[in-house]
C-alpha cells in the first residue's frame, strides 16, 4: 500500500462506516475522526517530501506508484506528488477538517449529509494525487456531482435552481475538458504507437502546434468554469449563497482551486507554445474576473453574495498569474490558491455561524456584532483582512508575488493589465471594510441580537484551524514558497524554452 | 454433418429446446401451482446463459449460411444475461391473478425472439439475417399487447406490428438492390462484389433505414415512445435494452464485414443519425412524465451515443460498443427494475409520483440514483467508462466534433436525469409512496444489476477479454 492512494482510501472508508452507523452522533464523531486522521497524514505527507528533497531526491513526482489499469488504452492508475500538490493536499484537509466541524449542527439527513460531503472530498483528494489525465477526470468527475444533491438538500434559498445551474455549468466544463484530453491523448506520441495519459510522458513529447491550438482552448476553459472564469462563472454567486456552510467552505475554498491547478498543470504544463500564443484571450477574461468580481461585491448585500463575487475576483486572480507563464507569478498563484483556499473557508464557516444566530445575511439588518459575539466578529476581522492583502496573513504574500511577477514582463499589454488587475486590491478594501463596518461596528441595532452566544467549542475547532494556517502562511512563507518553488522549476523550464520571460 | 458441426450451433439449439420444454412442462404442471412455472424457466435459462459461456467449436455451417465466432458467442452472451435479468424481474408481474394463465407463453414467446436475435448476429447470409429478425419481432409485438384489457398495451402491440412490418418492407426492397447489383447474399461475397455505384449505395440506404427502425434511430424513432408506455414494464425493458442491443450488434458486424468499401459513406450517415438521435432523444426526453416514456426518450438517446462507437470502424469502437451494451443492460435494467417495482407496488409511473420516494424507500431510490447516474455517465459507476471508452474510439479516428456535441449532450441528459433524482430526494410530498418491501426476485434482479454498474466499470478485465473479441473495418 503506497501512502497517496491512502488519501483516496481513508475517505473511502471513513464513508462506508458512516453508512454502517445509525446514530447521528456517531456518525459526526466518525467523520471528524477520518478527516482528522488525514490531516494526520498530509502532515506525515509533508514530512515525508520535505525529508525526501532534503536527502536530494531531485525527482519531479516523489512517491510515484503506477498500476497499470485499462492495458490496451495504456490507461493507469498512477499517482505522485511534488510540492504544488503536497500544499494543495494539505489545504484539502485542513478546509475539510473545519467543514466537518462547521457542519456539526446538521439536523436533517445528517449521515447522508456527511457521506456526501466527504465523497465530495475524496473526488478533490484523488485528483490531486493523479498523474493520470484520465484517473484526474474520474476524479474531477465525482468531485462535482455530489454539489448537486449538497445543494439541493441541505441548501438555503433558490437551492433547486442553484444547484442545478452549478452541476451543470460545471459538467459543461467538464464536457470541454474531455474533449480536450481526448486530443492530448491522441497527439502523446508522435508515432501513435504508444498513446499516454501520463503527465510527465505527455510532457516530453511537443505536441503539434495544430493540435494545441485546438485542444488548448477546450482544456483551459474546461478547467476555467470551475476556476470562475468570466463568462462562465455565473454559477459561483448562485451556487455558493445557496449552499450550506461546508460545502461553501469546501467548494469555493477548494474545488474551485481544482481549476486553477488543473489550468497549469495540464493546460499550460503540456500545450505551452499555444498557451503562449492564446494566452492574452484569457489574460483578458481573467482580468475582467478580477476587476468585476470586485465590483460585484461591492454591489451585494447578502454575506454570501458578497463572499462569492470576492471568490470570482480571487481565483480570476490566479488564472491571470497562471498565465503570466513566469516563476514569480506561477509561485505567487500556488500561494493564492492556498492563501484563498483558507480565508475564503474561514470566511463562509464565518457567515454559516453568523447566520445560524441572527437568521439573516443581510448586511443591513445585521450592526453591533462586535459587542455581543466578540470572538466570532474578530475572527470576521482577521478574515477580512488576510483577504484584502494586509501584510502578516497570507493574502498579502500571495498577491504581491502576483504583481510582482506580471510585472516583469516587458511589454505594454502585460504592464497595463496588471495595473488593471492591481486595482482590485483597493476594491476589495471597500467591500471588505465596509461590512466590517456595518455588521460589526456601530450600536446593536436589533434587540433580538442582544442575547446571541458565542461560537461553541466545535465552532472555536473550525475556525481556529483556519486562522492559524492563514497566519502560519502569512508569517513564514518561506517553507512553502520553496516547496513550490522547487517543484515549478521543472514546468518553468518546459515553458521558458519559448518564451524568455 | 457430423453432430460436432453441428453443435456450433449451440445457443440456439438449447434455447429451442428450453422453448419446447417450457411449452410441454405447463400441460403436465399442477394448476394450482402454475407460478412455479416461472422459477422453472428461469432456472433452465440460467444454465443456458452459464453453459454459453463455455468454449466451444468455432466456424461457418451450411455452406457459410451461419457463422459463429468468438465475437457473436460473446453478444450473444450479453444478450443471453440481460435476457436472464428481465426474466427474474418479470416474476412478480407475472405472479399477479390476470397473468397466471399466460406464465408459459410469456416465456415462450421471449425466448423465441432470443432465437431470432442469435440467428440474426450469426447470420451469414442475408437471408438468415432476415428470417431471425423476423422472428426476433413478430413474438415481441405479441408481447407488447400482452396486457389485453388494456387498451394502451394493446395499441402498442399493433403499433410496433405495424411498423416493424412497414420497416422490413423497405429493409427487403434495400436487399433486393444489394442482390440485385451483386448477384449474391452472402456477406463475404457482398462484401467483395459491392462498390459505389448509385444503385449500391441506395440500396444500402434502404437497408440502414429499415435498421434504424429497429434500433430506434432518428427519424425513424416515433414508434418508441408510444410502444414503450404502453407495453408491460418487463417488455418495455427487454424492447428497450435486448431487442436494441442485438440490431446494434448485427448493424455493427455488417457494416463492418459487408460494406468497408463504402465505409466514407456510413460513417456520412452515421454522424448525422447519430447527432439527431442524441439530441432530439434528449430534448424530447425532458418533457416527460410518464417514466417508461422518459426512459424510452433517454434510450433513443442511448442509441445515439453507441452510434459513436460504430462511426470509426476500429477495433476500439466495436470493444466500446459491446462494453457498453453490457454496462447499458444493467443501468438500464436496474432503472426499469425501480419502476417495474413501485408500478406492481402501487401502479404509479409518473415522476411527480416519485416526489419524497427516498424517505419511504432509500434502498429504492439510490438503485435508481445509481441507474440514472450510470446512463448519464457519472463516474465512478461504470456507465462513465462506457461513455469514455465510446468516445474516445471517435475520437480516434478525428471525430472530434462528434464527441463534443456527444458530451454536450450528456449534459442535456444529466439536467433530466436529475429531475428524477431531484423527484426523490429533494422535493417535498404530502402523500409520498407509502414504504413497501418488494419479494425476493425483484431484489436479486436489482442486487445483480448494482453489482454489475459497480464492478463492470472498474474490473478493466471485463472490457480487455471484450477488446480481444472484437475486430476492425
Amino acid at each position: 500500500m503506497d501512502i497517496l492512494s491512502l488519501f483516496v482510501i481513508i475517505p473511502v472508508l471513513t464513508i462506508t462506516a458512516i453508512l454502517l452507523l445509525k446514530d447521528t452522533r456517531q456518525v459526526r464523531l466518525v467523520a471528524a475522526f477520518g478527516m482528522g486522521l488525514q490531516l494526520l497524514m498530509a502532515a506525515v505527507l509533508v514530512f515525508l517530501y520535505l525529508s525526501a528533497r532534503h536527502a536530494g531526491n531531485l525527482d519531479e513526482m516523489l512517491f510515484v506508484k503506477d498500476y497499470l489499469w485499462f492495458k490496451s488504452l495504456n490507461i493507469h492508475y498512477c499517482v505522485g506528488v511534488d510540492g504544488i500538490s503536497v500544499a494543495m493536499i494539505c489545504l484539502t484537509s485542513l478546509v475539510v477538517f473545519a467543514g466537518i466541524f462547521a457542519s456539526w449542527e446538521v439536523e436533517i439527513l445528517t449521515k447522508e449529509f456527511f457521506v456526501s460531503l466527504i465523497l465530495l472530498a475524496t473526488g478533490v483528494f484523488g485528483f490531486f494525487i493523479s498523474i493520470d489525465l484520465f484517473t484526474m477526470f474520474l476524479f474531477y468527475e465525482l468531485a462535482v456531482i455530489p454539489m448537486y444533491l449538497l445543494i439541493g438538500i441541505w441548501g438555503t434559498g433558490p437551492k433547486e435552481y442553484s444547484a442545478m445551474k452549478l452541476t451543470l455549468m460545471l459538467m459543461g466544463g467538464s464536457a470541454l475538458l474531455l474533449v480536450g484530453l481526448l486530443g492530448i491523448y491522441f497527439n502523446s506520441s508522435p508515432d501513435k504507437n504508444q498513446l499516454t495519459f501520463n503527465i510527465l510522458e505527455i510532457s516530453k513529447v511537443v505536441i503539434p502546434l495544430s493540435a494545441q491550438r485546438l485542444f488548448f482552448p477546450l482544456t483551459f476553459v474546461g478547467f476555467g468554469v470551475l476556476g470562475a472564469l468570466f463568462p462562465f462563472h455565473t454559477w459561483s454567486p448562485d451556487g455558493h449563497a445557496s449552499a450550506p456552510t461546508a460545502v461553501s467552505m469546501l467548494h469555493a475554498g477548494v474545488l474551485m482551486k481544482l481549476g486553477g491547478y488543473g489550468a497549469f498543470r495540464v493546460a499550460i504544463f503540456l500545450m505551452p507554445e499555444a498557451a503562449h500564443e492564446l494566452s492574452w484571450i484569457f489574460i483578458i477574461l481573467t482580468s475582467i474576473s478580477v476587476v468585476y468580481g470586485a465590483f460585484g461585491a461591492i454591489a451585494q448585500k447578502d454575506l454570501k453574495y458578497i463572499n462569492a463575487y470576492s471568490s470570482v475576483s480571487h481565483c480570476g486572480l490566479v488564472l491571470f498569474a497562471v498565465l503570466m507563464m513566469n516563476q514569480t507569478a506561477m509561485n505567487g498563484a500556488i500561494i493564492q490558491m492556498i492563501s484563498h483556499g483558507l480565508m475564503t473557508a474561514l470566511f463562509f464557516a464565518l457567515i454559516g455561524m453568523l447566520y445560524g444566530r441572527t437568521h439573516t445575511r443581510m448586511i443591513y439588518e445585521m450592526g453591533g456584532l462586535m459587542k455581543v459575539i466578540p470572538f466570532l466578529s474578530v475572527c470576521y476581522v482577521i478574515a477580512g483582512l488576510a483577504s484584502l492583502g494586509l501584510p502578516g496573513l497570507s493574502g498579502f504574500v500571495a498577491e504581491m508575488t502576483i504583481f510582482i511577477g506580471a510585472f516583469q514582463h516587458p511589454e505594454l499589454f502585460y504592464r497595463i493589465v496588471t495595473i488593471l488587475v492591481v486595482s482590485s486590491i483597493v476594491i476589495t478594501a471597500v467591500y471588505i471594510l465596509r461590512v466590517v463596518a456595518i455588521l460589526l461596528l456601530g450600536p446593536t441595532t436589533n434587540e433580538h441580537f442582544e442575547h446571541l452566544t458565542d461560537a461553541k467549542w466545535f465552532e472555536k475547532i473550525s475556525v481556529v484551524t483556519l486562522i492559524g494556517s492563514v497566519a502560519a502562511i502569512g508569517l513564514a512563507p518561506f517553507w512553502l514558497s520553496t516547496m513550490i518553488g522547487t517543484s515549478l522549476h521543472p514546468i518553468i523550464q518546459k515553458i521558458i524554452a519559448l518564451n524568455p520571460f | 454433418m457430423s453432430l460436432g458441426t453441428f453443435l456450433i450451433m449451440r445457443h440456439e439449439l438449447l434455447l429451442i429446446a428450453a422453448a419446447l420444454t417450457v411449452l410441454i412442462a405447463e400441460i403436465f404442471w399442477n394448476p394450482n401451482k402454475k407460478g412455479s412455472i416461472s422459477l422453472f424457466s428461469i432456472i433452465i435459462f440460467g444454465v443456458i446463459t452459464i453453459v454459453g459461456f463455455i468454449p466451444s467449436q468455432e466456424g461457418p455451417i451450411f455452406g457459410g449460411m451461419y457463422v459463429s465466432s468468438g465475437t457473436r458467442l460473446l453478444m450473444k452472451n450479453i444478450l443471453n444475461i440481460g435476457a436472464l435479468l428481465v426474466f427474474i424481474q418479470s416474476v412478480t408481474w407475472l405472479n399477479k391473478e390476470e397473468n397466471s394463465e399466460k406464465i408459459s407463453e410469456y416465456f415462450l414467446l421471449l425466448i423465441s425472439t432470443l432465437i431470432g436475435m442469435d440467428f440474426m448476429i450469426s447470420a451469414g447470409h442475408f437471408l438468415i439475417f432476415y428470417i431471425g429478425i423476423e422472428l426476433a419481432t413478430i413474438p415481441i409485438a405479441a408481447l407488447a399487447a400482452f396486457d389485453r384489457y388494456n387498451n394502451k398495451s394493446a395499441e402498442a402491440g399493433i403499433k410496433l406490428i405495424l411498423s416493424s412490418a412497414l420497416s422490413s418492407g423497405v429493409l427487403l426492397y434495400g436487399l433486393s438492390m444489394i442482390y440485385g447489383t451483386t448477384g449474391t447474399l452472402y456477406f463475404n461475397e457482398v462484401a467483395t462484389l459491392f462498390g459505389n455505384a448509385s444503385l449500391q449505395i441506395l440500396g444500402f440506404i434502404f437497408f440502414f433505414a429499415g435498421m434504424a427502425f429497429k434500433i430506434s434511430i432518428v427519424p425513424f424513432h416515433l414508434w418508441t415512445a408510444d410502444v414503450y408506455e404502453g407495453s408491460p414494464v418487463n417488455i418495455t425493458s427487454y424492447l428497450s435494452v435486448i431487442s436494441k442491443g442485438a440490431a446494434v450488434f448485427i448493424l455493427m458486424i455488417i457494416l463492418f464485414k459487408v460494406f468497408p468499401v463504402i465505409a466514407s459513406t456510413w460513417q456520412k450517415t452515421l454522424f448525422v443519425t447519430s447527432i439527431l438521435t442524441m439530441t432530439i432523444g434528449n430534448l424530447f426526453a425532458i418533457r416527460q412524465q410518464n417514466l417508461k416514456r422518459f426512459l424510452a426518450f433517454s434510450s433513443i438517446s442511448q442509441a445515439g451515443y453507441i452510434l459513436l462507437g460504430l462511426i470509426g470502424g476500429n477495433q476500439l469502437g466495436m470493444a466500446s460498443v459491446m462494453y457498453y451494451i453490457l454496462v447499458y443492460i444493467f443501468s438500464n435494467l436496474g432503472a426499469f427494475g425501480v419502476v417495474a417495482a413501485i408500478s406492481n407496488a402501487t401502479g404509479k409511473e409518473n415522476i411527480d409520483d416519485y416526489n419524497g420516494l427516498y424517505h419511504t424507500n432509500p434502498n429504492l431510490s439510490l438503485i435508481m440514483t445509481l441507474a440514472l447516474f450510470s446512463l448519464a455517465g457519472i463516474p465512478p459507476v461504470a456507465g462513465f467508462f462506457g461513455k469514455f471508452f465510446l468516445f474516445t474510439a471517435a475520437a480516434q479516428k478525428g471525430f472530434y466534433l462528434l464527441v463534443l456535441i456527444a458530451v454536450l449532450n450528456t449534459i442535456i441528459s444529466l439536467f433530466y436525469y436529475l429531475l428524477v433524482v431531484k423527484a426523490m430526494f429533494i422535493n417535498k410530498n404530502e402523500s409520498p409512496i407509502s414504504s413497501f418491501k418488494s419479494d425476493f426476485p425483484t431484489r436479486f434482479a436489482l442486487g445483480i444489476c448494482v453489482a454489475g454498474i459497480v464492478v463492470t466499470g472498474f474490473a478493466s478485465v471485463i472490457f480487455e477479454a471484450i477488446r480481444n473479441l472484437s475486430f476492425g473495418v
